[in-house]
Parts: C-alpha cells; sequence; structure tokens
C-alpha cells in the first residue's frame, strides 16, 4: 500500500479484519458508532497531529453534517449515499468560512475563534426550524442505497459504514503520504522557512481544514442514518471536547491513534452507562493522565515502544 | 414618559444599571484568569469549576461549621487559592515547557472532574444560599428597585479588581512578577524564587475567581454547572480585553456587561451570543486584544 | 494453542450437574424492565435515582415474586443525549432481553425511544418527557405518555390561574421548544379564560443565568402574573432573583417541582404557583406510597416524574400477569394495548384510565408553595389551589393529530 511502512499496512490490514469480523462478536449498532466517531477523530487529528492546529469547535462540522444528512433523508426523500454526501460537501463549505476566518491566527487565539464560531452555530442550530430545535430531527429513514438496497437491516447498513469509514481513512492517510503532506510538515516543522521558500502556507492550511471539516461532516451524516437521529448534542461544545479527548486518547499525529481513542471512548461512555455519575469524572481523569503522563497516547506509546511509525 | 429608540427611559437606565452590575462581576471573575494567562501563560479551563467550587465552599463552610458569608468571603478564598496551589504544584507547573495546548487540556480534564465529583456528591438541582440578612432589601431608585446586595457586589469588585492592579502594576512584588514573566532565568538569578512566584500567583488567581463565587451564591444557583455558564463569557472577556492585560479585562468586563444589558433590551435572544460575535471580530481585527501586547 | 482437556472435561461436568437446575428453574417466569433516565446530570434530582427506586418498589408492591414471576430492574444513564439514549434503547432490547422501558428523560431522548421501541415491538411508558407530541404526531403503538405533558402544565396554571385572579400575564420563556411551547399555549388558555397576555421576553437557552434585566421588563408591564416558561435552573434563578429584585407580580412556575422548591428553600419560593399531578402529601393513599418509598431512599420526597414510574411498572406488571408472561414478552404493541384496556388504579396517582392515542389520564393540580410560618417541615411545601378532572386535564385526542386515532 503506497506510502504505508510495513508496520503500518500490518496494522491496516489487521484494522479490516477487525472491521469483517467483529459483527459476529459485538453489537453492530455499537461498531457502527465507534467507526462514525473514530472517522470524525481522524478528520480531527489531521488539523492537530498534521498541521499542529488545535481546532476546539470541531462539532460544528459533525453536526451540521447530521443535521443535513438527517434532512435530505427525512424532508427530501434522498438516499442515503446521497444524503451523507450532502452531509460532507455542507461540512466542507462551513470548513471553508470558518477556516478562512481562523486560519489567520494560531495556537491559543485559532482554538478561540474556532470555538466562538461553534457556539455561533449552536445557537443558530437551536433557533433554525430546520433543525428541530431541542427535539432534533427525528425518525430519519435510512431509505435504499442507489434506491436498490434496503438499509434497515442493522447488518446492510453496518457495510456502508465501514466503508465510508474505510474510504474517508484512506483519504487521510493520502493527503498525509503525498508532495502535499510533505509541505504540511515542512509548515508544521517550520513555517517561516516554508513561506520563504515561495509557499502559500495560508492556502494550505486552508485546504487542510476544509477536508477536515468536510470528512467531519461525512461522519456526522454517517452517524445520523445509523441511528435516525441528530439533535443539538452533535453540535454542542462537549461533542468538541470528545473529540479532542479521542485524538488524545489514541495519540495525536499517529493515524492509527484516533481511530483507538475513539473505540477505548465510545465503549467506555457505553459500559459505564449504569454508572453514569462517573462518566465526567472518568473523561477527566483521562485527560489530566493523558497530559501528564501520557502524552503520546495509546498508539503513540506503542509506535514509540516497537519504534515504528503507526 | 421619554421613550429611547422605543424603549421607555426608565426600562434603559435600569437595564444599564444592571449590566454594570454584571459587568463587575465579569471583570472580578475574568481578572484571575488574565492574571494566570499574563503571568503564567496557561489558559485556565477549570477557571469556572473554581469559581464554583468558591460558592460551594462558602455553603459548605454555612452548612457544617455554621460560618456565615462575611467569613465566607474571606475563608473560602483562602481554602481554594491553597488548593489552586496544590494543583500548580502537582500538575501544572510539570507543562510549562511544553505547546500551551497541554496546559488547556490539562484543565479542561481538571474542570472536568470537579464538576463531576461535585454532581455526584451534591446533585445538580442547587444549594440553598441567602442574601446575608445586612444586604437584603433594596433601594428605590425611582426607575427600578435596586437590591443593596447587588450594589455591594459592584462595590467589592471595584474594590478588588483596583487593588489588584495597584499591586500588579505599582509594587515591587508586582514588577518582580511582570519581570518574570518576561525572563524568568534572569530574576532567578537575582536571587528571586521564580517558581514560588509563580504558584502562589497561579493560587492568588484562582483564589479570585473563588471569591467570585462567593459574591454569586447568594443570587446565582450554587449548582455544579453554575461555572460553566460563566467561563465561556470570561474567556470572551480576556481574549477580547487582551490576554494578560489586567486593566484590559477589567474595562472590557465593565463594556461587556452594558453591551450585553443593551441587547437584553432590544434583542433578548440574541444577548448570549453577541459576545461571541465581539470575540471574533476583536480577534480578528486585533489578534492581542484591546488593550494586549501581542505575545 | 487448543483448548486443554481438563478444561473440557470440566465444562461437560458443570453443564452435567446444571442441567437439572435449569430445568427446576423453567418453572419461574422472567421480565426485565429497563429504566432509561438522567442519573448524573441536570435533571439527576427531578428523574433519576430515586426514580430507579420507585420502579424497585413497584415491582415489590405488585406481589409478582410470589407468582412465580421475576422481574428484574436494569437502569442506566442516558446523559440527557438523544443517540446514548437510543443506543441504550436498542441493545437493551436487542441483546439484554429488556422487555419494557419507563422514564426515558428528556423529550428528545423520548422520542428516539419511542421510535426504537415501536420499531423493535417492545413496550415504552414514558414518565419522564413533556412533550405532547408523543400523544399528538409521534404516536405509535409501543408507547404509553404518563404523568403530564406541556398542554396540561399550560392548562392548569393558565387557566386556573386566571379563575383565581391572576389575569394579566408576561413570559419568560427559554428560547427553545419547549419554552416556545409552554408559553404559547399558556396565553392561549390564559385569553380563553378571559385573562390577558400583556406580553414577553425571551431568554436565550442554554446559558443564562442572571434574569435580573428580563425580570425588570416583566414587572415595567405591570402584569399580576409572571408567567415562567423555563425549567430546572432557569426557572429557580429567576424565583430567586425576582425575590431579590423585590418582585411584587406572583410567579407561575411553569415546569417547576417539589426538588426545584427543596434546593430554593421556601423564603424564596414561597408564593410561588405550579401544577404537578403528583404531590407526596396529598392523600392517605400518596402518603403510604411516599412512606414506603421512604424507607428505601430516606433523603428525597418524591416529585411527579419520579412517582410516575411507579405508577407505570404497578400497571405494566398488572397488564403482563394478566396477558401471560410470555405473550407480554413477544409483543410490545399488544402489552400496550391491553395496558389502555385497563383502567388504572395505584397509591401515587389514584384511578385513571389510559385513552388509545396512549395518553394516561388523571387530574391535575394547581399549588402554591407554603409561606415559611405555615410548613411543618422539610418537604411540606405545598398548598392546594386548584384541581382539574382527568377528562379536562389534557388535550382532547381530536386535537392531536395522533395517526393510531381516526378521527
Amino acid at each position: 500500500m503506497a506510502g504505508f511502512s510495513r508496520a503500518q499496512t500490518g496494522a491496516f490490514w489487521l484494522m479490516v479484519a477487525v472491521i469483517a469480523i467483529a459483527p459476529a462478536i459485538l453489537y453492530p449498532v455499537f461498531l457502527m458508532k465507534v467507526m462514525c466517531f473514530a472517522l470524525f477523530a481522524c478528520a480531527f487529528n489531521l488539523l492537530i497531529g498534521y498541521v499542529g492546529l488545535g481546532s476546539f469547535g470541531h462539532a460544528a462540522f459533525f453536526g451540521m453534517g447530521a443535521y443535513v444528512t438527517a434532512y435530505a433523508a427525512k424532508a427530501w426523500g434522498w438516499t442515503p449515499e446521497l444524503a451523507i454526501l450532502a452531509g460532507g460537501a455542507v461540512g466542507g463549505a462551513l470548513g471553508l468560512a470558518f477556516g478562512w476566518l481562523a486560519i489567520r491566527r494560531q495556537g491559543i487565539y485559532f482554538a478561540m475563534i474556532t470555538l466562538a464560531l461553534a457556539q455561533m452555530s449552536y445557537f443558530i442550530c437551536t433557533q433554525a426550524n430546520f433543525t428541530g430545535g431541542e427535539d432534533g430531527i427525528q425518525s430519519v429513514p435510512r431509505g435504499d442505497l442507489f434506491g436498490l438496497f434496503s438499509l434497515k437491516s442493522d447488518m446492510a447498513m453496518y457495510w456502508v459504514v465501514a466503508f465510508v469509514f474505510l474510504f474517508g481513512f484512506l483519504i487521510i492517510h493520502r493527503i498525509v503520504h503525498s508532495p502535499f503532506g510533505q509541505v504540511l510538515k515542512a509548515i508544521r516543522e517550520n513555517e517561516p522557512r516554508a513561506i520563504s521558500i515561495g509557499y502559500r502556507t495560508d492556502d494550505y492550511k486552508l485546504m487542510v481544514f476544509v477536508i477536515s471539516a468536510a470528512i467531519s461532516g461525512l461522519a456526522g451524516g454517517t452517524k445520523s442514518l445509523v441511528f435516525g437521529i441528530a439533535t443539538l448534542t452533535d453540535v454542542n461544545f462537549p461533542m468538541s471536547g470528545e473529540v479532542i479527548l479521542m485524538a488524545l486518547l489514541g495519540g495525536m499525529g499517529t493515524i492509527f491513534g484516533p481511530v483507538i481513542g475513539a473505540a477505548v471512548l465510545i465503549a467506555m461512555q457505553n459500559y459505564l452507562a449504569p454508572f453514569g455519575a462517573w462518566v465526567t469524572v472518568s473523561q477527566g481523569v483521562i485527560f489530566v493522565v493523558c497530559v501528564m503522563a501520557f502524552r503520546r497516547g495509546i498508539i503513540g506509546e506503542i509506535a514509540a515502544r516497537f519504534r515504528i511509525a503507526l | 414618559m421619554m421613550m429611547i429608540f422605543g424603549i421607555p427611559a426608565p426600562l434603559l437606565f435600569g437595564q444599564l444599571l444592571l449590566g454594570l452590575i454584571n459587568g463587575a462581576f465579569y471583570a472580578l471573575l475574568s481578572l484571575g484568569l488574565a492574571i494566570i494567562f499574563g503571568m503564567l501563560n496557561i489558559v485556565n479551563f477549570a477557571h469556572g469549576a473554581l469559581f464554583m467550587l468558591g460558592a460551594f465552599v462558602a455553603w459548605g463552610l454555612l452548612e457544617y461549621s455554621g460560618i456565615g458569608y462575611w467569613w465566607a468571603l474571606l475563608i473560602a478564598p483562602l481554602i481554594v487559592g491553597a488548593f489552586g496551589v496544590v494543583l500548580e504544584r502537582l500538575f501544572i507547573s510539570k507543562l510549562y515547557k511544553l505547546d500551551h495546548l497541554y496546559g488547556l487540556l490539562l484543565t479542561f480534564g481538571l474542570a472536568l472532574i470537579l464538576e463531576g465529583l461535585v454532581r455526584n456528591f451534591y446533585g445538580s438541582s442547587g444549594l440553598p444560599y441567602r442574601i446575608p440578612r445586612e444586604l437584603q432589601g433594596a433601594q428605590d431608585l425611582g426607575f427600578m428597585m435596586m437590591p443593596n446586595y447587588r450594589g455591594w457586589v459592584v462595590v467589592a469588585a471595584l474594590v478588588v479588581c483596583v487593588a489588584t492592579w495597584l499591586i500588579i502594576e505599582k509594587t515591587s512584588i508586582g514588577a518582580k512578577l511582570r519581570a518574570a514573566t518576561e525572563n524568568a532565568p534572569l530574576v532567578q538569578s537575582f536571587g528571586i524564587n521564580v517558581p514560588r512566584m509563580i504558584t502562589l500567583t497561579y493560587g492568588a488567581g484562582v483564589a479570585l475567581a473563588a471569591f467570585a463565587g462567593v459574591l454569586a451564591a447568594p443570587i446565582y444557583s450554587v449548582n455544579p454547572n453554575m461555572g460553566s455558564n460563566f467561563i465561556i463569557v470570561v474567556f470572551a472577556v480576556v481574549v477580547i480585553g487582551g490576554m494578560g492585560s489586567i486593566l484590559g479585562s477589567i474595562v472590557t468586563g465593565f463594556g461587556l456587561g452594558v453591551v450585553e444589558g443593551l441587547t437584553r433590551v432590544f434583542y433578548p435572544e440574541g444577548s448570549a451570543t453577541v459576545i461571541f460575535v465581539v470575540m471574533v471580530i476583536v480577534l480578528l481585527a486585533r489578534p492581542a486584544g484591546l488593550f494586549g501586547r501581542a505575545h | 494453542m487448543g483448548i486443554s482437556r481438563r478444561a473440557l472435561l470440566a465444562t461437560a461436568a458443570t453443564a452435567a450437574t446444571a442441567l437439572p437446575v435449569i430445568r427446576a428453574r423453567a418453572q419461574t417466569q422472567k421480565l426485565k424492565i429497563g429504566v432509561l433516565t438522567d442519573i448524573s446530570g441536570l435533571y439527576q434530582d427531578i428523574v433519576g435515582p430515586l426514580a430507579i427506586e420507585a420502579v424497585r418498589l413497584a415491582v415489590a408492591d405488585s406481589g409478582l415474586a410470589a407468582r412465580g414471576i421475576d422481574v428484574e430492574v436494569v437502569a442506566a444513564d442516558h446523559q440527557n443525549k438523544a443517540d446514548i439514549g437510543s443506543n441504550i434503547a436498542r441493545q437493551w432490547y436487542d441483546r439484554d432481553g429488556v422487555d419494557m422501558i419507563t422514564e426515558g428523560g428528556s423529550s428528545a431522548v423520548a422520542l428516539a425511544v419511542a421510535g426504537v421501541s415501536r420499531d423493535k415491538n417492545k413496550a415504552y411508558l414514558a414518565t419522564g418527557p413533556a412533550t405532547s407530541d408523543l400523544t399528538g404526531p409521534a404516536c405509535n403503538a409501543a408507547t404509553i405518555h404518563w404523568v403530564y405533558d406541556t398542554y396540561m402544565l399550560a392548562k392548569s396554571t393558565g387557566g386556573a390561574m386566571v379563575r383565581a385572579g391572576g389575569n394579566t400575564w408576561y413570559f419568560i420563556t427559554a428560547d427553545y421548544a419547549f419554552g416556545h411551547a409552554l408559553a404559547r399555549d399558556t396565553g392561549t388558555f390564559v385569553e380563553q379564560a378571559g385573562g390577558k397576555v400583556l406580553g414577553g421576553v425571551r431568554t436565550p437557552f442554554p446559558g443564562t443565568s442572571d434574569f435580573s434585566s428580563f425580570l425588570l421588563q416583566a414587572q415595567a408591564s405591570g402584569a399580576k402574573v409572571i408567567g415562567l416558561a423555563n425549567a430546572g435552573t432557569d426557572a429557580t434563578n429567576c424565583i430567586k432573583q425576582a425575590r431579590e429584585f423585590g418582585i411584587k407580580a406572583t410567579l407561575a412556575g411553569m415546569l417547576v417541582v417539589i426538588a426545584d422548591i427543596h434546593s430554593l428553600g421556601l423564603d424564596v419560593s414561597q408564593g410561588l404557583v405550579l401544577t404537578e399531578s403528583f404531590y407526596w402529601d396529598l392523600n392517605p393513599r400518596t402518603r403510604a406510597f411516599a412512606e414506603r418509598l421512604r424507607v428505601r431512599y430516606p433523603s428525597r420526597r418524591p416529585t411527579m416524574q419520579q412517582a410516575g414510574p411507579y405508577s407505570a411498572t404497578m400497571h405494566y406488571l398488572k397488564g403482563v400477569a394478566d396477558m401471560g408472561v410470555a405473550r407480554a414478552k413477544a409483543d410490545g404493541a399488544a402489552t400496550i394495548a391491553h395496558l389502555k384496556s385497563m383502567p388504572t388504579d395505584d397509591d401515587a396517582f389514584g384511578t385513571g384510565l389510559i385513552r388509545p392515542d396512549g395518553r394516561k389520564i388523571h387530574p391535575s393540580y394547581l399549588f402554591q408553595v407554603k409561606k415559611p410560618s405555615e410548613s411543618k417541615g422539610a418537604w411540606d411545601y405545598y398548598n392546594l389551589m386548584g384541581t382539574t378532572p382527568a377528562e379536562e386535564a389534557f388535550r382532547p385526542v381530536a386535537l392531536g393529530n395522533c395517526p393510531l386515532v381516526k378521527v
């Protein structure tokens, strides 16, 4: 596989194998949720891990993608593949608008701008008619893929989600391991030098921002079809916080990190649900532990231990 | 009755006054955050949770030890400030050499832990806390009844803000602190214990947040989420004022309070979002904020 | 690597000894009830752990254990997120053998769970949500809406208040669908009863702590009643600050329950008017229920949303015992239909019945919060101001647009 090291190729095929076999052992809906969030986390990681821009408002793209896909599928009766693409497209468009504003700044200021813009989107979503406000968009039909294959069964939907996830994952990988990706690396390591060589770094950064936002929109749209709902939770600040945690826990700047991070976090939410009280606290503890002692994240630690890149 | 922009004048004055009162509160709350960022370069996401802790400690002092409001104003900030010192020593000080992002993430995680724990033990409905007897009642200003307690809040906030500004800008301790943020090794070589100064500064910023929490307890519901309502606004204030500028946060705090108050009259639904709009505009036009120096 | 022979033999031995036990067990029938609620978040005191305990009490009170039916109660936290709630519901139905879900929390979660329950043909007894859409456009054959809805609140607080003299109103409305619906519905009832709505203001939701500005605008209007079309912390902040600013008008909390009064204290909340469909001290039956619950959960008294799951579970178990456990487990819609055919009767809500659109009806009560001097102790908070009888308390079936009901 072009661009993958041997370890990464192995990890990739392992991941595909797990995706193929897991539904026989684990609950398919849980796995679909993991894949949607894994894609979201990968998209976020593209921005922070490879360009060094920490966005605190990525939920805006995820949530808007969810809303648009839900609305397209329910109110306009679009087939699922078109609805999901619409979610991604709108995510990308929003990314273009927000990115154009936010790219001008860096570090903490960039984070604050993205946070503010996301909060404004949240406010608009609470007011707008099409989002259904507090109730959200409910009973979204999964529809028939290409108008032919019904997605009502969880397994049928599962393969679609798996495809979207792997597709998004490979796009991200392609970006990172390409001449474009090399420029990004140069920008991350020494932006003034990159500028002096003649690269228009702002354009590159904006492009990555848009791609990250579009894939987040894809993830959100897919998720809304899996569950048949799109609500304000998808577009609210805690969602942005969670995706940061997924990337951090899994390993920012690694390829497989966000996937593992998403899997662990979703599993935690699921299995801790009866003990509801401790979910927030445990998320906080994970944040603290990761920042203090585990900065490379799960995959990062494994990669460092074996001296490979994952 | 005189009408200004379609609103009766007395109502408008009342709203302006309310806006100023809220502004005083925002100024006090953002002061601690500005100090911590200005001096330590740490974005203290836990500020809202520590504010909430101040309110809970005040409640706890009353509930478990019968210690009333006036003593709580002194004791709660000391307790929470000490807790802040512990946090700094154990966690935050280890991150100074790293990217700012990690400090942000750490304090974010700490906030989650604090809020989650308080929620586990005390529920989410809120706990009762009375306005102290001496400050109950209101003054009839003609165009509105102004509660005595709110007047006290403005006075207390102003006094503390001005005192803090004086200490930082006009005393030798303040001068050493400002010097240390610009060139720590140099200041250290003069024999000043810089790490200890930084620790105490963090503690002081936290104590300011807790002080605001005690002030808030009688008028806002004392519940685990009370911090998260304010934290975003306070961040906006600090960013707009200029991260690290004490004067900037004070002025912007009052200013935003007034802007919010006016929006509540003319376009109430948007009064929570107007702050973000201003923040984005300022960040784009003047990223260092209105009073800040570019970092 | 293979399974060791020893392990194989051990497994076989265990299976052999287990067989007689399994055969004996087949005599006991099993039911599983899931309580999907907000255990750790904003509404944990309004529903939460006490609601779970109420369900357990209902299982004990139902006497089903003595008839050989073993009822297991599980609980989970939906964290007020519709996809977590919907996911848990799905998993419970698909994998964990849950037959009935109750509580269900905020309206977004409840609507999602109602949809899942219909798809999986299981029973959902919604006691927590407020949206009247559950018996309107979103009604389905698998869902019954217990306890209250926005229509009931609006009619009781709006209509009854006007009759009691509060005939000019001003609304402070949380700016989202629930708040708008409450304000609009209450305004309609105020005007139908002969009152007048002088105006209103919408407050940003969520995120507003300081309502003083809005309270001042309300006062400037001169209305006798200020309607708080909000809930939870918004409402408690309004009430606290209204007291602080010496607002003279009567406050009407559209969705305020006893847990909120407890957290405010009587000196701040006295005089507040609100509607609940349950009060622990209302009559001898409710007192008996409250005492039995207090043995299990001594620190709090139940709100209507915490008493609701008791009533719903009691009726469900009665219905299941009546129609046979096997049949109830196999067909959720049939169970719901059976429940609709039986009148309800329990200590918490008294007698009532369930309409074809899934709406359980019972009287609604207008309460006024006591002055501190009138109260004999903690949780003794309400004076009864008026009662709306069951037939009038809820929206007429014909007006609901429920697809189940041919009008």
